[in-house]
């Protein structure tokens, strides 16, 4: 019994963080019809900001101010998003009406490029760090023997703010309305007066924020910062986009699905089965998926115009 | 290369063995071409060009393998090196514990093309065969639905071979050991995340032959495919999948074959490369960043041109061991000249084009702009930047706006 | 009595309530000519999508020659005789004009990737004959000289005509026309209707043609159907449908050059 409530609770952090960084894929997916391969790069640079933010503050050590987290988060989220400005103004508008293949490629050149530019000294350098503890991992309360830290509480609670706050941003506002729009259809969004440009970059920014989010928090709760071109934030990112293709890429809520029954497997099989193979278990739920509900578990099937 | 099949000159019937030499006649000359290589290019060559050469022919082999799916049927796979570790893996095995079985050695066996190496002809099929069978398993359910799919399902594909090949116990090393168990129980034993250590090295600066004649079989293959009937279902897919289902291309299947054949040559080529001295046979070299190498080689020689990927592969090998002292800044040179490449010239060097159909008039006409292009480049460059930076300077105001329902801007459109 | 060469039957087809197709029938007879006309956004190229199998119908059946082609895949309905242009040209850009239509020629081709690499005696003779048969083509419509030509560099006219005869290399029995006069001047328009009636008449070959330029319609089809929202106003021979007081009243207040520049999406 413990066990089952723990890894419930590993499977409720686990996916809130996923659902973060899922929601950027699912976000430009829904309008650009592109896969963002450098999201999960934003990822790692968002945990990167924050441990050289937190030094440059001088609240590396313990003993940090209680507001240092959010200033922190905030400051990470903002920069992440001028990060994601800026790769879709230099990298992904001029391919705005090129094929598939080759904005998919300079994704991939994009992402390429700031793995390896973040290893670089003066950047964030070769060597692993580990993050500050700005949350405490003492326990905040217990529940069937099983005591929940500080950090997972937050992390889970933060989430569910983003992501109800974008949920009212999509479904409840004029911004909302025009990506919406633009996501059916750019170029009748465009000849209705929706300014298409801006409403990509801003959800490039609204993206690249949350990614920037799900980063810090990874950083917050697994403390160990890999170099930016290690293979674990691919892999970090590459669930998150799994987690958006399984609840039906493109669409919101799907995502936020996607990423919990995807923690739920992974931490569940992990558990319960084999502990070394849970990446392959992740991508078996893909490829079933793929194989028996392409539009994913929510669906959001697009047919293409011919 | 031949022209035999696009000529229209009737086809007499040429008898049995005439159509077994019009077929294979190329393999012969690619067999006497490698045989060249071996025994009078390779003894000239000091170990450590001798050792190049082999490099830039297995990284033909992965460029052109790769091409077939990327360059043909214009799919985009991010597990290359997946396949290549199947069919290393495949024939590492084959070979090590083959010879151990049949020779009752673990080294070197027989001269050349003695029976170790032809142990090793074996091994490197059976790894192709076991590649392409992987990729019809991850194709299939991918290739039914847009591009995009297989990128990240071959991206996850390849992490998980590598996850499961580190699973794996030691290498056998003790030699009576090895011949006490049963054959099929020592597939467990690939060596876990240290690597497949111990196999004999066929493959050296000094025996370049087997790299060479499947880089003439794989460049073969690729030619041949490409100028037929089912190579231009191929491109026609890639061209315009709608229209080529429209005109009864069973596009899935064609896509689904590409991609096999594309998996057999990488399984192939990581046969070679599992047996080449100094290389190390270890799950952490062929992952992410070994599939990220084959796909710049073929996006910079030219997404469909089997000569572009060569002369983009030589480029490839050979610059590391230029600029070696820049080695941080490899990968940003790379990671930039994707981008580069995709907004200036998407094709590709050579595009779709071989080298000998290319318009040398207008290359030379290229060049000669060239100059006047550059003179304009900085200054274009400032416009763009320029452009980032006003936007940048507008965002508040734009993001202000777009809750409010005002325009701040509107009167000049977006740049 | 034999089956038609294309029959449609009670096809209806909705996007999110709104019915796009609304229960049309049509029965091409073999060697017909036959008219899907109406207005801008009438439905008509749902219909060939319908048709082709790009969208499954969510009622009706199509079938070709007798054979039932509901639910099959666009390359299976092709394979069994029906192929089409589209509105929107979609050639194969890169690929040479030949090439185009050696494409569409070799698609029953009985060779595989094996023997295409070997290239026996069987491929071979094969290849010959697509290149043979394609050269052909392209002679008949009249694009012959520009057979080494990248598709995407012809001319807009020599595109459509490339189109039509990428479809007829396919060995058809129905082609489907999609407006092959969209955007043409009158000179090309005259040329494009001698080329319709020529190829009827060589390739013993059914031709459904969608319109929204009634003039062509009423001049060379036997056989029309107005639709208007996806609903059938009228079905018959061409001088009772001009006369049809409700195609009128579709049409009324619709001019001609309006609806020629804002071309229908779909």
């Amino acid at each position: 019994m413990t066990k089952f409530v723990s890894i419930c609770i590993q499977t409720l952090t686990l996916g809130s963080l996923y659902a973060l960084i899922a929601l950027g894929y699912t976000l430009v997916y829904g309008i650009l019809r592109f896969i963002n391969f450098a999201h999960s790069d934003v990822v790692t640079f968002g945990a990167w900001i924050a441990f050289v933010v937190a030094g440059a503050l001088g609240w590396a050590g313990t003993g940090s101010p209680v507001f240092a987290m959010p200033v922190i988060l905030a400051l990470a989220m903002g920069a992440a998003a001028l990060l994601g400005f800026s790769i879709e103004r230099l990298a992904y508008r001029p391919l705005r009406r090129a094929p598939r293949l080759n904005v998919l490629i300079t994704a991939i050149g994009v992402s390429l490029l700031l793995q390896n530019a973040g290893q670089l000294d003066y950047l964030f350098g070769t060597q692993p760090q580990r993050m500050p503890r700005l949350l405490s991992e003492a326990p905040l309360f217990t529940i069937a023997d099983v005591r929940v830290p500080t950090v997972d509480v937050v992390l889970v609670l933060l989430a569910a703010v983003l992501v109800v706050a974008l949920q009212w941003l999509v479904f409840r506002t004029k911004l909302g309305r025009s990506m919406r729009a633009v996501s059916w259809n750019d170029q009748t969004a465009a000849l209705m007066g929706i300014p298409v440009d801006r409403v990509v970059s801003i959800t490039f920014m609204i993206g690249s924020a949350m990614a920037a989010a799900g980063g810090v928090l990874y950083g917050l709760k697994y403390r160990q910062l890999n170099q930016t071109a290690d293979a674990v934030w691919v892999l970090l990112g590459l669930k998150a986009f799994v987690a958006a293709v399984v609840g039906g890429i493109g669409n919101v809520r799907g995502a936020v699905g996607g990423a919990f029954l995807l923690a739920g497997v992974e931490m569940f099989a992990a558990a319960y089965r084999t502990p070394q193979l849970r990446d392959v278990y992740v991508f078996g739920v893909l490829i079933a998926v793929l194989l028996f509900l392409p539009a994913g578990l929510f669906g959001k099937a697009t047919v293409e115009k011919v | 290369m031949a022209e035999a099949a696009s000529a229209p000159r009737p086809v007499a019937s040429p008898g049995f063995g005439g159509a077994v030499a019009r077929s294979l006649w190329p393999i012969l000359v690619g067999f006497a071409l490698a045989y060249a290589i071996q025994m009078a290019l390779a003894p000239m060559l000091p170990d450590f060009y001798g050792k190049l050469l082999v490099d830039i022919g297995i990284a033909i082999v992965l460029g052109v393998s790769l091409g077939i799916v990327n360059g043909f049927a214009g799919q985009f796979s991010l597990g290359h090196a997946g396949f290549m570790a199947i069919g290393g893996y495949t024939a590492a095995a084959i070979v090590y514990y083959g010879s151990i079985k049949l020779f009752g050695t673990k080294a070197i066996y027989g001269g050349s093309l003695g029976p170790g190496e032809l142990l090793l002809l074996a091994g490197c099929i059976a790894g192709g065969l076991l590649a392409a069978a992987a990729g019809w398993l991850v194709g299939l359910p991918s290739l039914r639905l847009s591009g995009d799919y297989l990128a990240i399902v071959t991206l996850g594909f390849g992490e998980i071979v590598r996850v499961l090949l580190q699973q794996t116990d030691d290498v056998v090393v003790a030699q009576a050991k090895a011949e006490a168990t049963d054959w099929w129980r020592l597939l467990d034993n690939l060596g876990g995340g240290l690597g497949f250590i111990g196999g004999p090295r066929y493959i050296d600066a000094k025996n370049p032959f087997w790299v060479w004649l499947v880089v003439v079989v794989v460049c073969l293959v690729a030619y041949r495919m490409k100028y037929s009937n089912r190579g231009r279902q191929l491109l026609a897919v890639r061209e315009n999948e709608i229209a080529a289902e429209a005109m009864g291309i069973r596009t899935t299947r064609a896509k689904v074959s590409a991609f096999m054949w594309s998996a057999f040559f990488a399984g192939v080529g990581g046969g070679l490369y599992a047996h080449e001295l100094g290389n190390s046979l270890r799950p952490a070299d062929l992952g992410f960043q070994k599939s990220i190498d084959i796909v710049i080689i073929v996006v910079l020689g030219g997404m469909g041109s089997i000569s572009g990927v060569c002369i983009a592969a030589v480029a490839v090998t050979l610059l590391p061991e230029v600029f070696r002292s820049f080695s941080e800044y490899r990968m940003i040179v790379y990671a930039l000249a994707l981008i580069l490449m995709m907004i200036l010239r998407p094709q590709g060097l050579l595009g779709v084009k071989e080298l000998w159909e290319v318009e040398w008039r207008d290359v030379g006409r290229s060049i000669g702009a060239l100059p006047a292009w550059l003179g304009r480049a900085p200054g274009r460059a400032v416009a763009w930047l320029g452009g980032v930076g006003r936007d940048l300077a507008r965002l508040p105001a734009r993001v202000v706006s777009v809750f409010t329902g005002r325009d701040p801007d509107d009167e000049e459109g977006d740049a | 009595m034999t089956a038609p060469a294309l029959a449609a039957r009670g096809l209806s087809k909705s996007f999110g309530g709104l019915k796009a197709v609304d229960a049309l029938t049509i029965d091409v007879p073999h060697g017909a000519l036959y008219g899907l006309i109406g207005p801008n956004g009438a439905g008509k190229t749902t219909v060939f999508n319908l048709l082709t199998g790009v969208y499954t119908p969510d009622a009706g059946t199509v079938s070709v020659g007798g054979a039932l082609m509901t639910g099959k895949k666009p390359s299976d309905i092709a394979r069994a005789g029906m192929v089409r242009t589209f509105q929107n040209i979609r050639l194969f850009g890169d690929l040479t004009v030949l090439d185009n239509v050696r494409i569409a020629a070799g698609v029953r081709a009985r060779a595989g990737m094996f023997r295409s690499l070997l290239r026996t005696p069987l491929y071979l003779r094969e290849e010959a004959e697509i290149r043979a048969r394609s050269r052909h083509l392209l002679d008949v419509l009249g694009i012959g000289h520009r057979a080494d030509e990248v598709a995407k560099s012809l001319p807009y006219g020599d595109q459509r005509r490339l189109e039509i005869a990428r479809a007829l290399a396919t060995q058809p029995k129905v082609l489907l026309l999609d407006e092959p006069v969209a955007g043409m001047n009158t000179g090309e328009k005259q040329a494009m209707r001698g080329l319709i009636q020529l190829l009827r008449e060589q390739f013993d070959v059914s031709i459904l043609l969608i319109e929204h330029d009634m003039g062509l319609v009423m001049d060379i089809c036997e056989h029309i159907t107005v639709i208007d929202h996806g609903v059938t106003i009228a079905q018959g021979e061409p001088a009772a449908i001009q006369s049809d007081p409700a195609v009128i009243e579709a049409y009324l207040g619709v001019p001609d050059d309006l609806a020629a520049a804002d071309q229908e999406g779909g």
